[in-house]
């Protein structure tokens, strides 16, 4: 059953299950293992980071595009639920006005950019991604009115999903079951839904052409499949993802700016998380976010304690500065586009390949 | 029954030669007449215009190293932004260090920080651009994939380690006295002086630019080597070398155009090299990937457009670059120049 | 004299191995031709030599020296600087660079015009007038059988030792290819060691003093061209061997 429910995409990899299995756990029990609001944060920001660089890894890994355009609708989902909620009110209806648009919208400039792309080059398409992204970053700070511009937009959440909101007036082993623990669970188990819902699309026959053109496109309109389509398509299903890893996202915080979702950093944090984690392989993205969000807020202490001990070296301690800690992260990747290209999950499974063998 | 000819020269009168393509030309020239109305005043259009001109010329220099890069060896070099970065953070310090000369209230005084820290900042990116080839490029020659995620690493790594050097905050850079200000042209235009001279860098790069390519053996080997790389070495040339010299060369300029644009935006942070990559892109799309010509075109457009946009409309300045770029394509698919066999 | 030997030759590329052990010996100063048809493995042949492709098996000699193979590969620009010129089936011409371009990048010796060798100019103008008719020309705007003159004059822009030819005839009109023709029988007088791909049996016949025949990357004849040219059922036998054997 477990193999269906993944769609036959089993880790293959003890080590590697094992890690997943912590990871969905403990992402399952944070309000109860891990207490306080820093954790809860971290969490909410690792699921849909999950989310955001699946979506990416469907293009990326399993398609074999390169796009720069992914916090675009990362942006568009966000908003569209800010931007309506700030409008309407708070309300269920506001919400479900503002995904509705959001998906809207993504799907139309998606099927653009999808079309657009098999004109040109992937380099030209990586870099027109690149400036039509940018556009929309600097459009974003523009229309103050509608977006609130550069400081951005908050706005109240339906009264079930308020912090304010206590169901229970004692904690629940160990957790403060108010609308913070609700809003928890509802991103928790949609991007649970969502990551299901891509490993289903990867492994469909859909998801196998897909990969096939990203071998060796000519071939595979060679043997009769219309690139255009299948790639126009992934294009599509990715920004969808993406533009609903925005809506969890701005749900959680009551807020969103440009800097929140459009900027260039959150681009590159989910470049990556995919390559570190594995490109093509959906866990990768689980993985990846953990370690970049995690090293994100807890490396830096951990840097924090190395920086203590070299304070007084000049160049020493700013590289070990816990501002820093993008660079060491840059490092890693640029190791792992050389040596590692399928990641920490390409590492494992290779490293079990001998165990699982003989599996039935 | 053949007639000696003397010198091949002699010959070639006879023959017919091609003409030069001047339409994209007359694009900017179309660009600069259609803003006059929509500017309105007159002088203030000749600001515009020169100061347009002026930015044009300086991405220019830093775009046209990235055009021969991707041109000659297919490499398209995301990380680009760090030699510009490095040449805008250069200029501050050599500009820190000669603070009596930059105050200085002669014009000839102030030249000289100006000319040290471009010579300086193409040092340095040159020879950061050198490791860069080495360590980052080299391995993924052919494997455009991997090209764009090892330079983008490359522009993270670029980024972070000057900060590391330089501090992550905002540093200003202070214009020397005698190029502050402004003189007035054709009789109420003003123009910052600081532009007038980004015009005399930028002609004097394209000049040389244009001198090599076209009147050396060198330049002929370039311009070989972007159109058929294989058939030079089976020519006796080894086209490896001509790659890195090219590369470095590329970054020196990059980091020459990123000192002027730190001057010119008169303070630096560690973005400035992922700000202006976006411009720089467009740039060498609407030009064609491979030719110098068109890049300087390209530049001239973009600058010229962003200064008429940011006047007249100043919201939708991004989109107009965009804006710039569909409508060249849909005219010219490849760019104005194109290079063929690409 | 033999200036260029192959010994059991293998090429792969990625996971076709299209060489099969090539045993080759073209001797000095003489045409050898290399025959065969589509698919044979003759312009791998060539572009092994060159050290475009590495041969993965066997040995490539030039003058007794060991160019390419296990023991030692040369690069392609190495290898050329040793004298030998390749004309590429795709002629190789630089379309945007003038005919003048073309022909000084090809003199490795001359930094600008000044300095080639006027005497050689002449004398390819005399085999080759549309040179210097469109002398400032981008070559691109050449006609297909001028592109071809071009290529193979800027094989012969300076002294080579030796020219490697790949199916010049392909695609010309047939009084094309007998200018060609022309402009190779001169070529050939100037003792010059040429290795010649062609398909055309007719120019193989004219120009070829040896000749190899090749199937499925491996030579399957060799000797002189007058006999080929003198026994009908050796031709049949190896030229009418696209049937059956392969595939």
């Amino acid at each position: 059953m477990l193999n269906r429910l993944l769609s036959h995409d089993l880790p293959r990899s003890r080590l590697l299950a094992l890690l997943l299995v912590l990871i969905v756990l403990g992402l399952a029990l944070t309000p109860f293992i891990f207490p306080g609001t820093k954790a809860l944060n971290v969490a909410a920001k690792v699921i849909v980071f999950i989310v955001l660089a699946a979506s990416f890894d469907l293009l990326l890994g399993y398609t074999g595009i390169v796009s720069f355009a992914q916090t675009m609708f990362f942006g568009i989902g966000a908003y569209g639920v800010a931007i309506a909620s700030a409008t309407v009110g708070p309300t269920w209806g506001a919400l479900a006005i503002g995904v509705s648009l959001a998906l809207v919208v993504s799907l139309v400039l998606s099927l653009l950019i999808g079309l657009f792309s098999l004109r040109v080059k992937a380099i030209f398409f990586a870099m027109i991604t690149l400036a039509v992204a940018s556009a929309f970053l600097t459009l974003a700070s523009q229309l103050s009115e509608m977006t609130g511009g550069e400081d951005g937009l908050n706005f109240k959440l339906p009264e079930a999903l308020r912090p304010g909101t206590a169901y229970l007036d004692q904690p629940l082993l160990g957790a403060t079951v108010d609308g913070r623990f609700v809003t928890y669970y509802v991103l928790f188990f949609a991007a649970l839904a969502l990551v299901l819902m891509l490993l289903r699309i990867v492994n469909s026959p859909f998801g196998r052409v897909l990969q096939a053109i990203r071998e060796n496109d000519f071939r595979a309109e060679a043997i009769g499949y219309r690139t255009v389509v299948y790639r126009t398509t992934a294009s599509v299903l990715s920004a969808m993802f993406a533009t609903l890893a925005g809506v969890l996202l701005a749900v959680w915080l009551g807020y969103n700016g440009p800097d929140t979702t459009l900027s260039f950093e959150i681009m590159l944090d989910v470049l990556l998380i995919v390559v570190i984690g594995g490109m093509g392989t959906v866990y990768g993205a689980v993985i990846g976010s953990v370690l970049l969000v995690g090293a994100q807020n807890y490396l830096q202490d951990l840097m924090k304690l190395g920086a203590s001990l070299v304070r007084d070296v000049p160049v020493i301690s700013q590289l070990v500065s816990p501002d820093r800690w993008l660079l060491w992260l840059g490092i890693l990747f640029v190791i792992c586009v050389y040596h590692f290209p399928s990641g920490v999950v390409g590492r494992l499974r290779a490293r079990s390949s001998v165990d699982e063998r003989n599996t039935p | 029954m053949t007639t000696v000819v003397t010198t091949p020269a002699a010959a070639a009168r006879a023959i017919p030669q091609t003409r030069f393509d001047f339409l994209p030309i007359g694009l900017v020239a179309l660009l600069v007449l259609a803003a006059w109305p929509c500017v309105g005043s007159t002088s203030t259009w000749m600001t515009l215009t020169i100061a347009g001109l002026a930015m044009g010329m300086i991405i220019f220099v830093i775009a046209s190293g990235l055009t021969l890069v991707f041109g000659l060896m297919d490499v398209l070099n995301f990380g680009h932004g760090v030699f510009i970065a490095l040449g805008a953070y250069v200029a501050t310090t050599v500009f820190a260090a000669m603070t009596g000369w930059v105050g200085a209230p002669e014009l000839w005084r102030n030249l000289v920080p100006v000319f040290v820290t471009m010579i300086v900042a193409m040092l340095v990116a040159g020879a950061v651009g050198w490791a860069f080839e080495r360590v980052l490029v080299r391995p993924v020659y052919g494997q455009h994939l991997k090209q764009i995620l090892i330079t983008m690493g490359g522009l993270i790594i670029g980024q972070e380690m000057i900060k590391v050097v330089w501090g992550p905050t905002q540093i200003s850079v202070e214009m020397p006295e005698a190029l502050r200000g402004v003189v007035t042209l054709f009789g109420d235009a003003s123009v910052e002086k600081y532009r007038l001279l980004a015009m005399v860098v930028g002609a004097v790069v394209l000049a040389a630019m244009l001198y090599t390519l076209n009147q050396t053996k060198l330049g002929l080997l370039i311009r070989a080597g972007v159109q058929d790389r294989e058939m030079v070495e089976s020519l006796g040339y080894r086209i490896r070398r001509l790659f890195v010299g090219v590369f470095v060369a590329g970054s020196a300029l990059a980091g020459l155009g990123g000192a002027m644009w730190g001057l010119y935006q008169h303070s630096v942070v560690p973005q400035i090299g992922s700000q202006v990559n976006v411009l720089i892109f467009i740039v060498i799309i609407i030009g064609g990937l491979g030719s110098t010509t068109g890049c300087f075109i390209g530049a001239l457009l973009v600058g010229l457009m962003a200064n008429y946009i940011g006047f007249v409309a100043p919201k939708v300045a991004m989109f107009s670059n965009i804006g710039l770029m569909v409508a060249v394509l849909l005219w010219r698919p490849q760019g104005l120049y194109p290079v063929a066999n690409r | 004299m033999t200036l260029l030997t192959l010994q059991g030759v293998h090429t792969h590329i990625g996971a076709y191995h299209i060489l099969h052990g090539v045993e080759l010996s073209v001797p000095a100063g003489q045409v050898t031709m290399l025959l065969g048809r589509n698919g044979a493995g003759k312009t791998t042949a060539l572009r092994t030599i060159m050290g475009l492709w590495a041969a993965s098996k066997g040995e490539v000699r030039f003058d007794g020296q060991v160019i390419g193979g296990r023991t030692g590969q040369f690069s392609t620009p190495d290898i050329a600087r040793l004298g030998i010129a390749y004309v590429p089936e795709n002629m190789g011409i630089f379309s945007d660079l003038t005919v003048r371009e073309n022909l000084l990048l090809a003199a490795r010796q001359a930094r600008s015009l000044d300095e080639m060798d006027t005497a050689r100019l002449d004398w390819l103008f005399n085999l080759f007038p549309a040179l210097k008719k469109f002398w400032l020309y981008p070559a691109g705007k050449l006609s297909g059988g001028q592109k071809q003159m071009l290529a193979i004059a800027r094989a012969m822009v300076e002294e080579r030792r030796l020219l490697l030819i790949d199916e010049p005839s392909k695609g010309l009109a047939p009084v094309i290819v007998q200018n060609l023709v022309v402009a190779l029988r001169e070529l050939k007088s100037t003792q010059t060691t040429i290795l010649l791909v062609e398909q055309n049996f007719g120019v193989a016949k004219a120009l070829g003093d040896h000749v190899a025949v090749m199937d499925n990357g491996r030579i399957v004849h060799h000797g002189g061209m007058a006999e080929l040219a003198a026994d009908d059922a050796l031709q049949h036998q190896f030229l009418g061997v696209s049937l059956g054997a392969h595939q």
